[in-house]
């Protein structure tokens, strides 16, 4: 049972960053819930069922047979105009994939939480970003969550983006096993009447599948077609930057709380000769140790990337154009990737590229298989970092960090 | 300025909800004092195994910044408070993912406090914690172990007693007002406010000094590095066995040199070797290939294999052949067959006497489908005091 804090509008509640989304989806009225099993993500599913089994939200509630039919079903429901949320985690998601891909084909505005998970084999639980990231070319938003806070507030404005008719493409929210899915914080419960303030109904317009609208959806295509749909789909993406900026704005205004920018979180950064970069919960270790850095006159400082699609290049290239040099930290691998980095980290080296002074970067794996970032692992590159500075280039463009020698 | 971490060691599923109603409600109440906290359960330990020795943390800090030094790990490096509810973990602890034996009192702080749920005197217990290099406080909340908050187990108040002797022995995470408070919104009912109460009351400390306790080695190994690790995710199988003790009569099995389960249970098997019919029951129907056969076919209990399931006794066709008792009343890992072999009539004598101990504190068995505790009258000793 949770205690419950009278605040003036909101209330608190102790809940872990999975809670925070089922919460988030019974104050946003989600139509269509589906589930399979698995860990970490399972604990949202937990959740919404023990909601439901409350008679606190009720929804249709459908746990399918496998991760594959579980978004299957999801597409459909989204394509007659039901509001949607389903999820996995892992080698989960991968086995959903085909599903996942005609999504954002038919632009279907369907909300999915991945409980980022190591993928299998060998088995394992913790996290790792490569589960997620797969979706990263397919026209998939794809955000990582950094509170089990911000998993409440973004997942609100997932739907509201997502179901916009310029946008009309999946979110995906990304948590980190572990540190997010299993882990209880105070966390802020909007009302729903502010939810109803900030999220309007799903209105799929001439595009929804109904008996008074006769429509077909998805026919076979040829070379001469396809080019031009792949076209409209990458201006919706195009089209996401200023519906997410517009959206954060209002939920700012109505909920008082966020960063200044939805796209990436700096951390003191204004006079930095160093930046880090890092997805999800790595930003709490970091943050620690810039702190300690900073307290020992090392202007070091952080930025977070929570949307990694859309990417936001110009804030990226805005905050990376003063340092001297920039550590990316992934908790992902691209085997045999350019420089053998990390995923991030080629984005970033990319983003930067058309900068006069650009700074150096250089790429760290950290953190795999939820093995936890420590402060003195931040410290550890970010002296590997400053001797590139003292050399004037970079020496290992990539180090695996916190690797059993 | 200050964080406050406080650990609660429980054994997995029986003890989970009791473990979580503990470490919420310090989040509680230290938020009646507008500090910031988080709760959370080792994620290894996840999915949990039933009686598997598991953790759950609350991390209590003055502002957002302290808190997140302590965010984003598995476990807190330290803890103020180390919480106990299964006396037997006193001997030490080992998750299912096998970190080695950690002893119970591993994360407690300089100073700090370990409280158990126990009705063994201090001394017992010291006797069994590994010995630190620092000083620290044993509380004892007389209790037998609760599977308070399992299903279908009544509430016997051991959250909220050892709530009340947790703001005792740390004021500085919470006072008892905040602690009953937090209590108290959580619509348990007053009574738990006055068990609360009365164990911060009567809760006393037996200062323990450095080097008392337990001498022995707590078992650990090395991890290798992954140049060294077989490539494929390939597990060499281990060498089949051979004869009882390397002889050539009898059989034991090859185990793990590394994989040991000396804390895991709760309680472990004593055999009458007299009346034991060689039936082969035991040794089949072990689920961890635990039994040693003995030259002249015996089985023999092997405690670095054993996890105490009890499966034994309940597929032994003969009355008090094999019975489960109290892993608190063991101090050691022997060999009960070469205690036999030596001096039947002493083991025998030793045997009787611990069958005889065992079937008085039947109650107090550790694993809960065995027994249905004494949840009426823990409730009264909580309420009433009358434990003393």
């Amino acid at each position: 049972m949770a205690t419950q804090i009278a605040n003036q509008t909101e209330r608190e509640e102790l809940i872990s960053g999975s809670e925070a989304i089922a919460i988030a989806c019974s104050l946003a009225d989600v139509d269509v819930i589906t589930a399979y099993p698995i860990r970490p993500y399972d604990t949202v599913m937990q959740y919404v069922s023990k909601l439901k089994a409350d008679g606190a939200f009720d929804c249709d509630f459908i746990v399918a047979e496998s991760e594959h039919s579980q978004f299957e079903i999801v597409k459909h429901a989204s394509a007659v105009g039901a509001r949607t949320f389903c999820g996995s985690s892992g080698v989960g998601w991968f086995y959903a994939f085909e599903a996942i891909t005609v999504t954002a084909g038919l632009r279907l505005p369907v909300v999915a939480m991945v409980g980022n998970r190591a993928l299998d084999d060998p088995g394992a639980f913790g996290v790792e970003h490569n589960d997620a990231m797969a979706v990263r070319d397919l026209g998939w938003m794809l955000y990582w969550v950094g509170t089990a806070q911000e998993a409440l507030d973004i997942a609100l404005l997932s739907w509201r983006v997502a179901e916009d008719p310029r946008v009309f493409l999946p979110m995906a929210i990304s948590c980190d096993g572990s540190f997010l899915t299993h882990s209880q914080a105070i966390v802020n419960v909007p009302t729903q009447e502010q939810v109803d303030r900030f999220l309007p109904q799903y209105d799929r317009g001439r595009l929804l599948l109904h008996p008074d609208n006769p429509i077909t959806v998805a026919p076979q295509v040829n070379e001469d077609w396809l080019m031009e749909i792949r076209r409209q789909t990458d201006d919706a993406m195009r089209r996401t930057s200023d519906v997410i900026r517009e959206a954060y704005d209002e939920f700012k205004q109505l909920f008082g709380r966020g960063d200044d920018s939805p796209f990436i979180e700096e951390y003191m950064t204004d006079d930095a000769d160093i930046v880090l970069v890092g997805m999800g919960t790595l930003a709490m270790p970091v943050r620690v140790a810039v702190r300690r850095m900073r307290e020992q006159g090392r202007k070091v400082g952080f930025v977070r990337v929570k949307f990694f699609r859309p990417f936001a290049t110009d804030e990226v290239r805005e905050a990376l154009s003063h340092c001297k040099a920039v550590g990316v930290i992934d908790r992902d691998y691209s085997y045999g990737s350019p420089s053998y980095g990390g995923v991030l980290f080629n984005e970033i080296r990319s983003a930067l590229y058309t900068l006069d002074n650009r700074p150096l970067v250089q790429s760290f794996i950290a953190g795999l298989g939820g093995r936890e970032v420590l402060v003195r692992d931040v410290e550890e590159m970010t002296a590997m970092v400053q001797d590139s500075i003292n050399s004037g280039k970079v020496a290992a463009e990539n180090t695996w960090i916190g690797v059993r020698e | 300025m200050s964080t406050v971490a406080v650990e609660v060691v429980y054994r997995g599923i029986f003890q989970k909800t009791l473990a979580r109603n503990i470490v919420r409600s310090i989040v509680f109440a230290a938020r009646k004092e507008g500090k910031i906290g988080t709760a959370f359960g080792r994620y290894g330990d996840s999915p949990e195994r039933n009686g598997i020795p598991a953790k759950q943390f609350a991390i209590v800090s003055d502002s957002p910044e302290e808190l997140e030094e302590n965010l984003a790990v598995y476990e807190a490096r330290e803890v103020d408070v180390t919480i106990n509810v299964d006396d037997t973990m006193c001997k030490g602890i080992e998750s299912w993912a096998w970190y080695g034996l950690q002893p119970i009192n591993a994360l407690t702080k300089p100073g700090g406090t370990l409280i158990v749920t126990s009705r063994q005197p201090a001394d017992a217990l010291i006797e069994d914690i590994h010995q630190k290099d620092t000083a620290y406080n044993l509380a004892i909340v007389p209790a037998s172990v609760s599977y308070s908050g399992l299903w279908v187990y009544k509430d016997d108040h051991t959250d909220v007693r050892i709530l009340g002797a947790l703001a005792k022995a740390c004021p500085e995470l919470v006072s008892i007002d905040s602690m009953v408070a937090a209590i108290a919104d959580q619509d348990w009912g007053d009574l738990k406010q006055t068990s609360a109460r009365n164990t911060f009351d009567r809760v006393t400390f037996r200062p323990v000094e450095p080097g008392e306790g337990s001498a022995d080695e707590p078992f650990s190994f090395d991890l290798p590095g992954w140049r060294d690790m077989e490539e494929g995710l390939v597990i060499r199988g281990v060498e089949p066995g051979g004869g009882f003790r390397g002889g050539n009569e009898g059989y034991e099995p090859t185990r793990s040199a590394v994989f040991k389960k000396f804390s895991t249970r709760a309680m472990r098997p004593v055999i009458n070797f007299d009346t034991c019919i060689k039936c082969t029951l035991c040794w089949l129907q072990c689920p961890d290939t635990c039994f040693d056969v003995t030259p002249e076919g015996l089985y023999d209990a092997n405690m670095e294999a054993c996890c105490g399931c009890g499966v034994c006794e309940a597929v032994c066709p003969v009355p008090d052949c094999v019975t489960m008792v109290n892993e608190a009343e063991f101090n050691d890992n022997n060999s009960q067959y070469e205690h036999w072999i030596q001096d039947k009539d002493g083991y025998n004598r030793w045997m009787t006497e611990l069958i005889q101990v065992q079937k008085e504190k039947e109650a107090d068995r550790s694993h809960g489908y065995h027994s249905p505790g004494k949840y009426e009258s823990e409730s009264e000793v909580a309420l009433t005091g009358d434990d003393d």
